[in-house]
């Protein structure tokens, strides 16, 4: 794998050698790490090919599958092939990897003929394919060797046999990589979730039978009888080769910094064949290290490139069991802090050891959720939460981090734009090093948003550790250069009411990416004096629609806190049926969506319903879900509905930095999931009401922080209106509350909002007071057009990906 | 050949907004600017089709309503990447729009 990741490597930095590559299996290169997989039936032999022989004869390669090389003449720069052939060289590289290890145990061989009829290793497609069809004959199986490759034998050879003990020498599994109650985890998880029987503490002494193998004989005395017998007893680097052709041989293929085998001019080594600074590697991602640094050698790319050793920080799925393990595995030094979380029956172990606050080892078993945090913290000696829970535990703060050297190139980063790894790196390459000229050169973070962190380290990862400072990264929009509070002075300074004007004073040139956030914060502060432009909305606020995927749009009437009426249903299907309506469908706010609907019959839409807008297009407060609440559920202590339909009575449409979706709740049961929203209410007994704040159920999960709990649904209206229109006039543009709440920090918020530390309470609620009088609904606007042309059609004449009609 | 062809008045399109037209089989999106100047393209975004005249314009980019990409109105080119779009010479003559294509 080594060697043909480097082959790779080589062409991808445009290498121009003619490449010749000798392997002694008769395939191309595939993933060996597959065959795992192949042995557990989950994958085709065909799906774990990398490279198929079309890739060698289109990159020029000539590739010699299943010629062994024999003999590397040094001197004369030669390698002599086993079938005879001599081939000349300027530069060679060695990956001839490992061979497995099969321990001196009595009847393992059968002299002369190789393994004993049953006995198998575990490294090579051929044997995988030889073990599955002797096994699928065969019923019970004995794996020796509980590390990672035992297990995954084991757990393959479930697939055809029922029966699977495996026996391991040592104390616990993956000794290694684990520690004891780690491993007893683990050892459990397999028994249990899979069935494998475990014996640890095993010694294997003799493997039984003349002909055929009939058992496995244990130090102890103990017996074990079974048909099959995988050896996982560990690898040895195929360095016999190298050996007899004079290079520096230790435990592997002595080599330098550049992947050179010591002392040699033009002979390189990689994979796990290769020794780097005493150390031997047996998993793929250092192999992957060192192919990049060759290339970058090899090609001229960067002849300085240096391997400096891999940090042995593994992430594994063995057996289908999550594991990872870096570092220390026990505490060393008296002081050293060990965190430790065990839940043994479920499967689950964490550890963490700290020494002088930096991560030096940690473990985990059964959940991964944090590997790439841990993996990260170890790395780069990273400051840890001062809540040492949080290095085990996702404490509700942002997602886990994944290590960005360890993410393959071809990883996508942005699942919403399609946006991969190597695209990043690819524009940082040519040259654009801030974090926010990535996503507008690769669109990458511009979907759901939330890989944006993930986008940032990438970025900075790919610019050797740092992002190009961007200072644009604090300014309100991209197109004038001040942050919030400042644009909002200038633009009280100067009396700037559209946005044309705020660009012609501030801004310099006009910026279309900064039109929308402007309008939504001149409107947010001058109200009705605020000179509306009609470019500088976006289509969905032009239209007050959103659009659709074929340039269609959506209708959400406003349904107060989700309560209806049978006339109101009756009419909204009436509309449905009249005009068409490809789908009508119940929305996650509680409300019905009229979905498909061209812009050109919005205004007739509208006017059928005879409804207000429910401003499920804009960047403004949305919905208030409520649950039935006192009136009719047994649980309720208060009466969610009538809050809820008041709260959105007063606060409909107000626009702001992003959406606010609200709820109300009759009881901690909590039915309409107020914990989760950008603010969220929740009655419990003795009359009172709980606000939660911050709170988000979609890109992020985030629980709110309770901001106060209150007397009367009256106090609840008032502060959430100040909340509202704090939140409004500090939030950056489209930082939803789940981010600006924790930025800012809910005791400041408190503060602020509850106790009137600041004395701007008044100030507050007479500017939301202004905006609520202000509010207007726009489905009004549809008797005239306000401009030429704004509900005419601009789709195109071939409509590509229609919405499908659903009866 | 190259025709030219009226396709209506300047005052039916917004200052800073754009307009679909369809000329000769084709959808043009024509966008008045904030400057005066007129641009023409075509009106069907390369990437998934959406509606360029729905798009937010500058003086130098539209960028398109459905994800956001953008292209030079003057030259059609991607600014992110994507496949061009044509772009067509567009005059104002006695108020009435007129396309060269
Ligand atoms: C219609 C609806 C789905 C449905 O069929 O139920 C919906 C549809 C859309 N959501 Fe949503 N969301 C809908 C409920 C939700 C909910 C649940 C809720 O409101 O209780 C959430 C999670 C709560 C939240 O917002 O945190 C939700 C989280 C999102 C997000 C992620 C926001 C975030 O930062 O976490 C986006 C993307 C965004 O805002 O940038 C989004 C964006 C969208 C957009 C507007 C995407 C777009 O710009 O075109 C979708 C419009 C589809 C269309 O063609 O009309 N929608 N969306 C729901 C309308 C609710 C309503 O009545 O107003
Ligand atoms: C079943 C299994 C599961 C694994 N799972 C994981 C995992 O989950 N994660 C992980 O990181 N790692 C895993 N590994 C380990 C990983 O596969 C190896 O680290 C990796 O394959 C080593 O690559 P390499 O290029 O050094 O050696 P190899 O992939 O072994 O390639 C060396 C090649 O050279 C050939 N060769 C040897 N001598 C000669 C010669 N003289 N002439 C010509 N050809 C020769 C060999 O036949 C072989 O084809 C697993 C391994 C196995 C067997
Ligand atoms: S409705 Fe929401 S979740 Fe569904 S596809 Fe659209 S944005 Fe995504
Ligand atoms: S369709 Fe225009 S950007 Fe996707």
């Amino acid at each position: 794998m080594a060697g043909a990741r480097t082959v790779e490597e080589i062409l991808a930095r445009g290498g121009d050698f003619d490449i010749t590559m000798f392997g002694d299996e008769p395939y191309g290169n595939y993933n060996r790490i597959m065959l795992s997989n192949v042995l557990a039936g989950v994958e085709d032999e065909s799906g774990i090919f990398l490279n198929d022989l079309s890739w060698y004869s289109d990159n020029g390669i000539t590739l010699h599958a299943g010629v062994r090389i024999d003999r590397i003449d040094r001197k004369n720069k030669v390698v002599y092939a086993g079938d005879g052939t001599a081939t000349p060289y300027d530069k060679l590289v060695i990956a001839t990897g490992s061979s497995a290890f099969v321990p001196p145990i009595k009847g393992a061989h059968v002299p002369g003929r190789g393994y004993h009829q049953g006995v198998f290793v575990f490294r090579t497609l051929d044997d995988t394919r030889a073990m599955i069809r002797y096994a699928k004959e065969h019923e019970r199986a004995v794996v020796i060797g509980g590390g990672l490759l035992g297990l995954e034998a084991a757990r393959g050879l479930q697939n055809h046999m029922p029966h699977v003990t495996l026996v391991h020498a040592v104390g616990h599994l993956m000794e290694r990589q684990l520690n004891e109650r780690a491993g007893a985890t683990l050892k459990t998880a397999v028994e249990q979730k899979l069935g494998i029987d475990v014996i640890v503490n095993g010694m294997t002494t003799e493997i039984t039978g003349k002909h055929a193998v009939t058992g496995v004989k244990l130090a102890d005395g103990r017996l074990i009888e079974c048909d099959v017998v995988v050896v996982a007893a560990g690898i040895r680097p195929n360095t016999q080769v190298a050996a007899e052709s004079g290079l520096a041989v230790e435990r592997g293929i002595v080599v330098d910094d550049q992947m050179r085998a010591r002392g040699e001019e033009d002979i390189y080594v990689v994979g796990e064949c290769a020794q780097h600074r005493g150390e031997l590697y047996g998993l793929v991602a250092p192999l992957w290290d060192q192919a990049r640094v060759l290339a970058d050698h090899l090609t001229g790319a960067n002849r300085q490139a240096a391997y400096h050793g891999s940090q042995i920080a593994t992430k594994l799925k063995v057996a289908g069991v999550d594991v990872a393990s870096m570092g220390l595995l026990e505490p060393q030094h008296e002081d050293d802090e060990l965190i430790e979380y065990a839940e043994p029956r479920k499967g689950v172990y964490k550890s963490a050891v700290i020494r002088d606050g930096r991560l030096v080892g940690a473990i985990l078993v059964g959940d991964n959720r944090k590997a790439a945090f841990l993996m990260k913290a170890f790395d780069r000696g990273l400051p840890l939460p001062d809540d040492r829970a949080g290095l085990l535990f996702d404490l509700g703060g942002p997602a886990a981090e994944e290590s960005v050297a360890d993410m393959p190139d071809d990883e996508q980063v942005c699942n919403c734009n399609g946006v991969s790894k190597k695209a990043i790196c690819g524009v940082v390459q040519d040259g654009c090093a801030t974090v926010s000229g990535v996503m507008d050169k690769t669109r990458a973070g511009k979907g759901c948003g939330t890989c944006k962190p993930l986008v940032q380290r990438i970025v900075e990862w790919a610019n050797g550790g740092e992002a190009a400072e961007d200072p644009a990264a604090s300014y309100y929009v991209p197109g004038v250069p001040m942050p919030k509070p400042e644009l909002m002075d200038a633009i009280r300074l100067y009396g700037l009411k559209s946005v044309s004007s705020v660009f012609a004073k501030l801004g310099g040139e006009e910026d279309a990416k900064s039109k929308m956030g402007l309008a939504s914060l001149l409107k947010m502060m001058w109200g009705a004096e605020y000179v509306d432009e009609r470019d500088a909305r976006f289509i969905n606020d032009r239209v007050h629609a959103n659009i659709q995927r074929d340039g269609t749009f959506s209708v959400v009437p406003q349904m107060k806190g989700g309560v209806t009426t049978p006339a109101d249903l009756k009419r909204i299907a009436e509309v449905a049926e009249r005009h068409g309506v490809p789908m009508v469908k119940l929305t996650g706010g509680q409300r019905i969506d009229l979905l498909g609907i061209p812009k050109e019959k919005l205004p007739q839409v509208w006017a059928d319903l005879d409804m207000p807008s429910g401003y499920a297009y804009a960047k403004s407060f949305r919905t208030v879900k409520t649950c039935v609440g006192s009136d009719f559920c047994r649980f309720g202590v208060g009466d969610s509905t009538a809050l809820g339909i008041a709260i959105e009575e007063r606060y409909q449409g107000i626009e702001g930095p992003g959406k606010m979706k609200l709820a109300v709740t009759g009881c901690p049961r909590n039915c309409a999931e107020a914990y989760v929203k950008d603010l969220g209410v929740v009655a419990i007994d003795g009359g009172k009401w709980e606000i939660y704040v911050g709170g988000a159920a979609g890109a992020h999960v985030r629980k709110g922080d309770l901001l106060a709990t209150v007397d009367s649904p009256e106090e609840v209206v008032k502060l959430t209106g100040r909340f509202l229109q704090y939140y409004r006039e500090n939030g950056n543009w489209l930082e939803r509350t789940y981010a600006w709440v924790p930025r800012v920090g809910i005791e400041k918020i408190r503060a602020v909002v509850v106790d009137d530390a600041e004395g701007i309470a008044a100030g507050l609620d007479a500017r939301m007071d202004a905006a609520v009088a202000a509010y207007r609904d726009p489905w009004k606007e549809r008797a005239e057009p306000v401009t030429p042309g704004q509900f005419r059609t601009s789709l195109p004449l071939t409509v590509l990906p229609q919405v499908p009609v659903r009866a | 050949m190259k025709t030219l062809h009226m396709i209506g008045s300047i005052h039916d399109i917004p200052l800073g907004e754009g307009r679909t037209y369809a000329v000769d089989g084709e959808m043009i999106a024509v966008f008045r600017l904030r400057d005066g100047s007129i641009r023409a393209l075509s009106a069907v975004c390369p990437h998934k089709g959406g509606p360029l005249a729905d798009g937010q314009v500058d003086l130098k980019q539209v960028v398109c309503p459905l994800h956001l990409y953008a292209w030079d109105l003057a030259t059609g080119c991607s600014l992110s990447g994507q496949d061009a779009v044509s772009v067509y010479p567009v005059r104002v003559d006695d108020d009435q729009l007129i396309l060269e294509m």
